[in-house]
């Protein structure tokens, strides 16, 4: 027998070996972390390092106690903070989502028609500041909404306003900055599925009598169905648990879930009550990321 | 619609880019103006360099540049590898224990927000310094751990979808020939798909130097990364030596880009012919 | 001079019964799940021959090549190469070689690295590989084409660097996957001719795996036919085409005239039936084993039928109708006469002549075939 065969007795194959060590990479740094904060979100607070009581305690000699404290959640659901923050974290992503939509799907569209060597050089520009920094975009943002910025000196100085507008640290320069910032993931997807598509099939529904508007009403959009939730999901579920925006651009009114988990864990220390956020968080978000596995799954096996 | 004349479409096109780059471009004009307040120009002054050699004197964001620089380059070398090895695995075999559990575990990291990811990761590294006394302390190497676990899900994706459209029959050939699979993957598949792990070696790269969130939960004192410096600075307000920065990095990145799609546009050639 | 087929056509091996097959493949099956792809295939395949897998696409073929190959392991069955159990053997331990339907030459190696990469593989020594790259090379015309890589070649060029990549190891077995799908219609004639010239030269066994029966006619020395993953025949080219053993076989190479009928008289030298199709009576002057009253089918090959303005004589194997529709194509012509009960009758004559006598549209005809002509088949 060859050492393969040998090997094989062992539940060791060729296969095995090659994806052995992703997953358990992935096993230990991804998954279980996950486990862990399951469990701190059931622990106290404690004042010491780290700061939340060990959940198993020796009574006595022989019996171990599990002490689950369900007080972190219940404080969630109770304290009106955390449910706003939770829902208005779902609403400005939803409204992000569309926007990014009205804005990308034309975008998209138009790359993927335009001839192929216009397209590479349009892709690019779409890629670039997707390659940059999104601290640094952001932050270009500041410049131009705060009160001496550049929008407010240009209106100014174009006549059309007197006094500067606010628009630093309120909710709209939230929602620019997210839509800034995840343009670009909704162009990317919604560019490859309208790539796919067949436009001979616009031209047959043209000299079949169909209108230009209706022809993409009927055909181009439902066809690009999945490059559409593939699309949103990549903008809708990183934007739900979204901080670095709403921490630089948006004021104090702008209560999104991820700035929430941040100052519970770094200013307030209280490790459990960010795991019971995180975990919350989680199983929000759990069914849209398997609607988005879901998609994929759907799309890889239409192309085959 | 008779695409060529869509006002339309191409009006969005026009707003959508300009909505992208002014900001972009805003900043790197504004790295040249003398005023401290940034956004008010100081045409006395102005252009000027002087903010240049401020940003490069600046010890605080150099050395947390090298940090970054570190770290990305581990983080990307890493990720390539484990990325390869799960996409190649997920592309090429239909069937294996595990390959659901793989599968999801490579795609979850790409939608979830980063501060459910940082903080799982920091409670684990405490959680394993109390169990085995590793990592004693965070710092570079818990960062390292950290960015390559979400770096290699980026690189799974573009290494699996390379080798989807790679056409089996190269590998099939090559055993028939007399290779054995391990020689077939360095000698013929390797090569061939190299563009692809190129770019996922990029990705990496910058995603972990761009990094924020992630390197705030997993590093520790003395280990700052440069988005860690900038964001402490930012938060304050605007900060010419941000814009210098700034404009540094988006040269570097097209100069990156351009170079790459050269490249790329070569190896499409040769992938015309493998078909 | 080469013939279809090869050296081994000349001896047909296969006729004598003591020859010891080079390929013996022994209920062989292979399923994918529920579906079963090759259906308990026994094949026994002599030296020297080219053998053709011949079918529709989903009839197996290509599976049953990829088994031979060693990139699908059979469900059941077995098969032995120059007598050696290939059970469990990899692609890299056989002495088989493919070439693919796509080629699959390497694109970051040029042509000579793509030749020379089995006889690396296989440790030769560097000087004997260039020597033997070169001449293979000169062998199928690509003397000056070394240092060329794929993208800068044609497709026939490509396909001349897969076939020289694949002998240059001579192989026990080649095997090849649609080798001429993807040349146009001259190139896949000279192509064709190659082949045989380059299997005869040297002495290789072939399988050919094609869904084209002119190009299988034209290389075989035997086909073996496939449907529904079973070998429904297997034989000379001539003997597929004459005598085919179904309705499915006759159908499938070239065109046919199926007449439906019942045996009237059976008789070991000849059979009579009777055919409400052809509104008549057939008269085939060879036995065949059936039932009595058994329904059977007399397949008529087109080029068999004379066609006359003057009825014929005698009252069996006769026909009367009147051309529907005429197909000139040059070196022939193809009629459809349509008989009183309907029947459309498929009549392809040489145009021999220019004479202005040419059969045209709505003539009334006479059909008549010759008593050998007829080959009755009973499923």
């Amino acid at each position: 027998m060859t050492t393969a065969g040998r090997l094989r007795r062992f539940g060791v194959t060729g296969r095995g070996l090659v994806v052995v060590l992703p997953y358990l990479w992935l096993m230990l740094f991804f998954v279980v972390p996950f486990v862990i904060v399951l469990k701190i979100s059931f622990s106290d607070i404690d004042l010491a390092i780290p700061p939340y009581k060990p959940l198993l305690d020796w009574v006595g000699k022989n019996s171990l106690a599990i002490r689950l404290n369900f007080n972190n959640y219940a404080f969630l659901f109770t304290d009106r903070l955390y449910v706003n923050a939770f829902l208005n974290s779902i609403k400005v992503a939803f409204i992000s989502t569309v926007l990014c939509l009205v804005i990308g799907y034309p975008m998209a569209y138009g790359i993927a028609r335009a001839k192929p060597a216009t397209r590479n050089v349009l892709l690019l520009l779409v890629i670039l500041p997707f390659w940059t920094s999104l601290l640094l975009r952001v932050y270009a943002w500041i410049g131009l909404l705060k009160a001496n910025g550049v929008i407010n000196n240009v209106l100014v100085w174009l006549g059309l306003i007197h006094d500067p507008l606010t628009m630093l640290y309120t909710p709209f320069a939230m929602y620019v900055g997210i839509v800034y910032s995840y343009l670009p993931f909704l162009i990317l997807p919604l560019y490859a599925n309208l790539e796919k598509m067949d436009w001979q099939l616009l031209e047959a529904a043209e000299d079949l009598g169909c209108r230009p508007w209706q022809a993409f009403y009927k055909i181009t959009l439902p066809l690009s169905r999945n490059g559409i939730l593939a699309g949103s999901m990549l903008v809708f579920i990183p934007a739900v648990g979204e901080f670095v925006i709403p921490a630089l651009l948006g004021g104090p009114n702008a209560l999104m879930i991820g700035r929430v988990l941040w100052d519970e864990f770094f200013s307030n220390r209280a490790w459990p009550v960010a795991s019971a956020v995180a975990i919350l968080l989680l199983i929000l978000l759990v069914p849209f990321m398997m609607w988005y596995q879901n998609i994929q799954a759907r799309e890889s096996a239409g192309a085959r | 619609m008779n695409y060529k004349r869509s006002f339309f479409i191409l009006t969005c096109l026009g707003f959508g880019f300009a909505f992208l780059y002014v900001p972009i471009l805003s900043m790197v004009v504004f790295s040249f103006n003398a005023s401290k307040l940034v956004t008010v120009w100081d045409s006395a002054n102005s252009p000027t360099l002087k903010w240049y050699y401020a940003l490069l004197n600046n010890e605080e964001i150099l050395d947390a540049a090298w940090i970054s620089l570190k770290v990305a380059v581990i983080n990307a070398s890493g990720s390539v590898i484990l990325g390869t090895l799960a996409g190649f695995g997920l592309a090429r075999f239909r069937q294996f224990r595990g390959r659901f559990t793989l599968n999801a575990m490579t795609t979850a990291p790409l939608v979830m927000p980063e501060v459910i990811t940082g903080l799982s990761l920091l409670l684990l590294f405490v959680a394993l310094e109390q169990l085995i006394g590793w990592p004693a302390g965070r710092g570079i190497t818990t960062m390292t751990i950290g960015h390559m676990t979400f770096s290699m899900a980026y690189v799974t994706v573009i290494i699996n979808s390379r080798m989807a459209s790679f056409d089996e029959a190269l590998e099939e050939a090559a055993m028939d020939l007399g290779a054995r699979p391990l020689k077939v993957f360095f000698v013929i598949t390797l090569p061939i798909i190299f563009p692809a792990i190129l770019s996922g070696w990029l990705l990496a790269f910058t995603l972990s130097w761009d990094d924020l969130v992630i390197s705030s939960f997993t590093s520790g004192p003395g280990s700052s990364t440069l988005p860690m410096v900038v964001f402490s600075k930012v938060r304050l307000g605007v900060s010419p030596e941000i814009n210098v920065l700034a404009t540094i990095t988006i040269t570097v990145v097209t100069l990156m880009i351009v170079g790459v799609s050269l490249w790329m546009a070569r190896a499409a050639k040769m992938d015309k012919a493998e078909a | 001079m080469s013939t279809s087929g090869g050296a081994a056509a000349k001896a047909a091996p296969w006729k004598d019964q003591a020859a010891k097959p080079y390929v013996q493949v022994e209920g062989i099956s292979k399923s994918f799940g529920d579906f079963k792809a090759v259906n308990d295939v026994s094949l026994k395949i002599y030296k020297g021959e080219i053998f053709c897998l011949l079918g529709a696409s989903g009839c197996g073929k290509t599976t049953l090549l990829r088994m031979l190959g060693g990139f699908e392991t059979p469900s059941a069955g077995k098969i032995f190469i120059d007598g050696e159990d290939m059970s469990g053997v990899p692609p890299y331990e056989r002495p088989v070689n493919m070439m693919f339907q796509s080629y699959a030459l390497f694109p970051h190696m040029n042509v000579e690295q793509n030749v020379a990469f089995g006889l690396k593989q296989d440790r030769v020594p560097k000087g004997e590989i260039q020597e033997r790259v070169a001449t293979m090379l000169d062998l199928v015309k690509l003397g000056g084409f070394a240092k060329r890589k794929p993208h800068q070649l044609s497709g026939g060029q490509r396909q001349r660097v897969a076939l020289a990549r694949s002998l240059v190891k001579r192989p026990k077995l080649l095997l090849l996957d649609e080798p001429l799908g993807a040349l146009d219609k001259k190139l896949r004639e000279h192509t064709q001719f190659e082949l045989i010239s380059l299997q005869d030269k040297l002495g290789v066994t072939f399988v050919v795996v094609t869904h084209d029966q002119e190009e299988a006619m034209t290389l075989a020395s035997r086909i073996g036919v496939m449907n529904h993953g079973e070998i429904v025949q297997a034989g000379t080219p001539s003997e597929i085409y004459e005598f085919p053993s179904s309705k499915f076989v006759a159908d499938f190479i070239g065109s046919v005239n199926m007449f439906e009928g019942k045996l009237i008289e059976d008789e070991p030298e000849y059979v009579r039936i009777g055919s409400e199709e052809l509104g008549g009576t057939i008269y085939v002057s060879h036995g065949i084993s059936a039932p009595p009253e058994a329904i059977v089918w007399a397949a008529v090959r087109p080029e068999k039928i004379f066609m006359s303005t003057a009825p014929p004589e005698g009252s069996d194997n006769v026909a009367r109708g009147s051309v529907q529709d005429i197909a000139y194509l040059g070196d022939l012509s193809i009629y459809l006469v349509k008989l009183p009960t309907g029947k459309v009758v498929r009549v392809t004559q040489p145009n021999t002549s220019r004479h202005a006598e040419a059969i045209t549209w709505d003539q009334q005809v006479y059909l008549s075939w010759d008593a050998t002509s007829p080959v009755v088949v009973t499923r």
